[in-house]
């Protein structure tokens, strides 16, 4: 397939597919924001995604041709220590496939949901701002240089604010939470630029990769670890990592359906890559003080996030609040696998979150199909839609069994390949925080899927039957995905795996 | 046939049957044709596959690789093939025996029910036949999923309670416990879990600790094998109409369980590894445990299902305790006791179905006297009795001696008292059964008139007798399956000692 897509792709898109990348999201925004309507703005954003989509996937094919695995693209032609430089390796090349891939399918779902809820006039500058927001969130992971990220970072959180408040439409609660994000998101960024402020007076440069090759040599310099605490703790915040997740929770149940289900596919996954960027490929785990965060600090917090967010997600009556604990509970999972340290955890870690963003996608977009037509998210509304709503509820289904991880879905893979990492260093007492989180998570999906196929409706608007075939359609091929690649993990294990290598500065796993 | 298309066929014939039920379902006769002969053509299919095993061939066949170091992959051993043989066979006389039984109750989303059947039969067939650890933990789980709408089909609280509690245990036992076994012989055989012939882990030269965890995490996390505390599932199980109980909780689910800790026994472990971890005598002790204790509960329950539910989990603590011995004869008694317990029990379950659809009893004491009007159903009882009893000519007797050989063979003196005194207590509790219903002392009350005109319906009566008849013919069958099942057994020789023989 590699060779197919190099050979497919027009000169001028080979050579300048990471700019591309985020330049056609980004300059289409403000073209979208004058638009006259909301439907050629969506077109008009399933283009930009899918144009994205199409410069991944030759980032993809190029890093996996190129010699050392790595595709640099100057910016403007200015060399490194001056220009900025847009840097795509095999860890980054997976997070860029996957936030795009997920950005087409959103896109499309969105329609009818923004049809819904959000008001006409302003379907326009929905759209423009969801551009930026993808933009920013490509724009994260493709760059190369330290300021730039931070950069992005505020261009996608600025445009996230936005997004979540517009969820007021439908419920006021959006204004509080959009606040609240709005407060953190700007801590957890102001943190992360003033870890690279001391990152900077000690090395002196912005470029990530120079940035890397400097730091063996000051070790012991205080103002790089700092640097690191603050950086960690910034990113951390931004990946809603425990127990800095506060923000995500009222995020995540009060904004529009479509705005819930992208961000829960993409917006902590890109911080977790900066993460793992920073752990792995700035700093390194031989750094003494690295192997003391991961044990004292990334580990703890990752079990901590698995069991009590689940505990938190069982006792939720409202379903988007359920699967928005039972995201920090997930990010506690990857949060494990990383802080693992070794390749094969990395890799673990990554290859759940690819399958995560499947599984959360699927979820809630059924969940939006609710929404539309129910208008309701509890789970007493959800009570006896199986009947009603058959294809939108085994979607649901699908996702909810591979978030618990049954066997030949996506979400049992994960779990093997995290359980062989751990057992791997002798943490057999880890696997079994892992066993009991995925234990409580029979129980908060079981709650969910109990209502939606065994308790009779009790609703009286459950006339109108199955979600809109626009959101039916990106429901089942993320639902389909998981069981695909719950029976062959060929593709995204091997993104994950090389992914891990890159982070570590190899070649192949 | 090539073998493989063969495994195929005994994979793909449940689904099919399942698709097949699916489209007929508005025509009831259709519908059940299509069970009936599937399930016959299934039969006709894994005989062939057995043949080819009793040749001494091992078909396997290789589907994919899921990830690294996990295969997709299926081969036929003579313990496989007897389990698939079984519950491929057994299938079809309870197809008949489910169509007399749906009918005769009149129970609703009957189409459902066949199709449920037919998945689980997938997984139990998937589970025979797998060659490796994860491919048999798949279809181990498709086995719990399929059969939960099973369990909770009559819809009422009691049936969805049953249901929830069949389910969580199950999963919550296999993911927590099974899942992690899994994935630490997976880290400890290097990403790899084959069946291998004498033990996968036996050469690694474990830590006796880790190996007693392992062994621990297995035994207690295959749910299914309903070792106590985790046997509590059955019981609640049996809220399923009478032929789920049959078929699945005497045959296809619990035989699931009992058969992986076989293989994980022989395959994973390996006689001698098993033989050098110590918590191979706790397990044993839990096994002899749970069948005491779970006939003493039998004794205290009228209810004719409860008394049979607990009665099953101490009969299947036998096959435990078979592969806890670690000897040739220790495994070949769980072998048989397979098979033996597999006709026995589900025989009365039908025959207790039977008594069920024509009068609508259900507890024991008001059975007396019942033999007269309904002699066949009794005697059928009877014969069964005798069986999980292990008195000869019927087929558990031979089980029970391979057992107490093995027994002795491994030294461990207190197990063959166990199983004397398991003995006495299945007379205790079953044999009052068939002998008051049909020899009632005298002043016993007439019973009264059939609540469903004309009895039990005819397959309702017949299946049963079928089943019965099997429980004699093993009896006499059990030298040729001895020496069927002899290879899978059997620890290959190490080069030390063949050298020697002249």
């Amino acid at each position: 397939m590699i060779p197919m897509i190099l050979d497919a792709a027009p000169r001028w898109a080979l050579l300048h597919a990471p700019a591309l990348l985020i330049m056609v999201p980004l300059f289409l925004a403000p073209l979208l924001a004058i638009l006259p309507s909301g439907r050629l703005s969506w077109l008009t954003s399933i283009f930009a995604t899918a144009f994205s989509l199409f410069c991944a996937l030759i980032l993809v094919a190029q890093v996996q041709v190129s010699t050392g695995g790595v595709v640099g693209y100057d910016v403007g032609r200015w060399p490194v220590p001056i220009g900025i430089t847009l840097r795509v390796d095999a860890l980054n090349s997976m997070i860029l496939l996957l936030v795009s891939a997920i950005g087409v399918l959103a896109t499309i779902f969105s329609w009818p949901t923004v049809k819904a809820e959000i008001p006409e006039r302003k379907h326009p500058l929905f759209y423009s701002a969801f551009l930026v927001c993808f933009a920013g969130l490509c724009g994260v992971a493709i760059t190369g240089d330290a300021f730039n990220l931070f950069v992005f970072l505020e261009i996608s959180s600025i445009s996230t604010y936005v997004l979540v408040a517009l969820g007021a439409g439908r419920d006021r609660r959006a204004l509080p939470a959009a606040f609240n994000y709005l407060i953190m998101g700007t801590l957890g960024a102001s943190f992360y630029i003033i870890g690279v402020g001391f990152l900077y007076s000690a090395t002196g440069t912005l470029n990530i990769a120079q940035i890397a090759e400097m730091l063996p040599g000051l070790a012991g310099n205080r103002s790089v670890e700092a640097g690191f605490a603050f950086i960690i703790v910034g990113l951390g915040l931004k990946a809603a990592v425990w127990p800095l997740h506060q923000w995500l929770p009222n995020a995540y149940a009060y904004s529009p359906s479509f705005v819930t289900m992208f961000l829960s596919a993409t917006a902590t996954k890109v911080a977790l890559y900066a993460l793992i960027r920073y752990l792995f490929t700035v700093f390194r785990p031989e750094f003494a003080f690295e192997q003391a965060t991961f044990t004292y600090l990334l580990m703890p917090l990752g079990l901590a996030a698995m069991i009590a967010c689940s505990f938190q997600a069982v006792f939720q009556t409202d379903v988007r609040r359920t699967l928005a604990y039972s995201s920090v509970a997930q990010v506690g999972y990857m949060i494990l696998g990383i802080s693992v340290g070794t390749m094969a955890g990395v890799s673990a870690g990554l290859f759940h979150l690819l399958n995560h963003a499947m599984i959360k996608g699927a979820l809630f977009m059924a969940v939006a199909g609710v929404v539309l037509t129910f208008q309701g998210t509890t789970i007493r509304d959800f009570a006896g839609l199986g009947r009603t709503a058959p294809w939108t509820m085994t979607g649901f289904a699908i996702a909810g069994l591979s978030l618990i991880g049954v066997p030949l879905t996506a979400g049992f893979q994960s779990k093997l390949q995290l359980g062989y990492a751990l057992f791997d260093q002798g943490m057999w007492w880890a696997v079994v925080f892992v066993v009991f989180s995925s234990f409580l998570a029979v129980i908060y999906m079981g709650r969910i899927m109990e209502a939606i196929f065994f308790r009779p409706p009790i609703n009286p608007r459950k006339s109108r039957k199955e979600a809109p075939i626009l959101l039916l359609v990106p429901l089942w091929v993320l639902a389909l995905a998981n069981i695909y690649f719950g029976i062959t993990t060929e593709l995204p294990l091997g993104l994950a795996r090389d992914a891990a290598a890159a982070a570590f500065g190899l070649e192949a796993f | 046939m090539s073998s493989e298309l063969l495994i195929w066929a005994a994979l793909c014939l449940p689904l099919l049957i399942a698709a097949g039920i699916a489209i007929t379902g508005t025509f009831s006769n259709v519908r059940e044709g299509v069970t009936l002969v599937g399930a016959t053509i299934l039969f006709g299919v894994v005989i062939a596959l057995a043949s080819q095993v009793a040749g001494g061939d091992t078909p396997s066949m290789y589907v994919g690789q899921v990830a690294p170091g996990l295969d997709l992959a299926f081969k036929l051993e003579p313990l496989g093939a007897l389990f698939a043989l079984v519950a491929s066979g057994l299938w079809i006389v309870n197809s008949f025996y489910s169509i007399g039984y749906m009918r005769g109750n009149r129970e609703r989303n009957q189409t459902r029910f066949y199709i449920c059947f037919a998945i689980a039969i997938f997984g139990a067939m998937g589970v025979a036949m797998s060659a490796n650890l994860f491919t048999l933990f798949v279809f181990y789980e498709v086995l719990t999923l399929s059969t939960y709408p099973l369990v909770a089909h009559k819809g009422d609280a009691a049936a969805k309670r049953g249901g929830r509690i069949y389910l969580l245990t199950l999963l919550g036992t296999s993911i927590g416990l099974f899942l992690m076994a899994l994935m630490w012989t997976w880290a400890l055989a290097g990403q790899n879990l084959d069946f291998v012939q004498g033990g996968l882990l036996a050469g690694l030269n474990l830590d006796p600790a880790v190996a007693t965890a392992l062994l621990i995490l297995f035994a207690f996390g295959i749910g299914k094998a309903a070792l106590m505390p985790f046997h509590f599932w059955l019981p609640n199980a049996m809220v399923a109409p009478t032929p789920v109980s049959a078929l699945l909780h005497a045959v296809a689910v619990v035989k699931a369980g009992v058969f992986t800790v076989m293989k994980v026994s022989i395959y994973i472990f390996g006689e001698e590894l098993l033989n050098a971890t110590p918590g191979r005598e706790f397990v044993l002790g839990v096994a002899c445990f749970t069948i005491i204790v779970a006939s003493l509960v039998a004794m205290t329950k009228d209810n004719l299902k409860a008394r049979l539910a607990y009665s099953t989990i101490a009969q299947l603590s036998y096959i435990t305790l078979g592969a806890m011995l670690a000897t040739q004869a220790g495994f070949m008694g769980g072998a048989l006791q397979i098979a033996a317990h597999a006709v026995g029990k589900m025989t009365l379950f039908m025959c207790a179905g039977a008594i069920y659809v024509a009068t609508g009893l259900t507890n024991i004491s008001d059975m007396r006297g019942l033999g007269r009007k309904m002699p066949l159903v009794f005697i059928a009882f009877f014969i069964a009795t005798l069986s999980i009893i292990g008195i000869p000519p019927m087929a558990g007797a031979w089980a029970k001696y391979e057992l107490m050989q093995g027994a002795i063979d491994r030294g461990t003196h207190f197990v063959p008292w166990v199983l004397i005194g398991s003995s006495l207590l299945n007379i205790a509790y079953l044999l009052p059964i068939p002998i008051l219903a049909l020899m009632p002392v005298p002043g016993t009350p007439e019973p009264k008139p059939f609540k469903r005109p004309g009895g039990a319906p005819f397959f309702t009566v017949a299946a049963p007798v079928v089943t019965a008849g099997l429980c004699i013919v093993l009896f006499f069958l059990v030298g040729p399956l001895a020496d069927f099942l002899s290879p899978a057994f059997e620890t290959p020789v190490s080069p030390a000692f063949s050298g020697g023989q002249p």
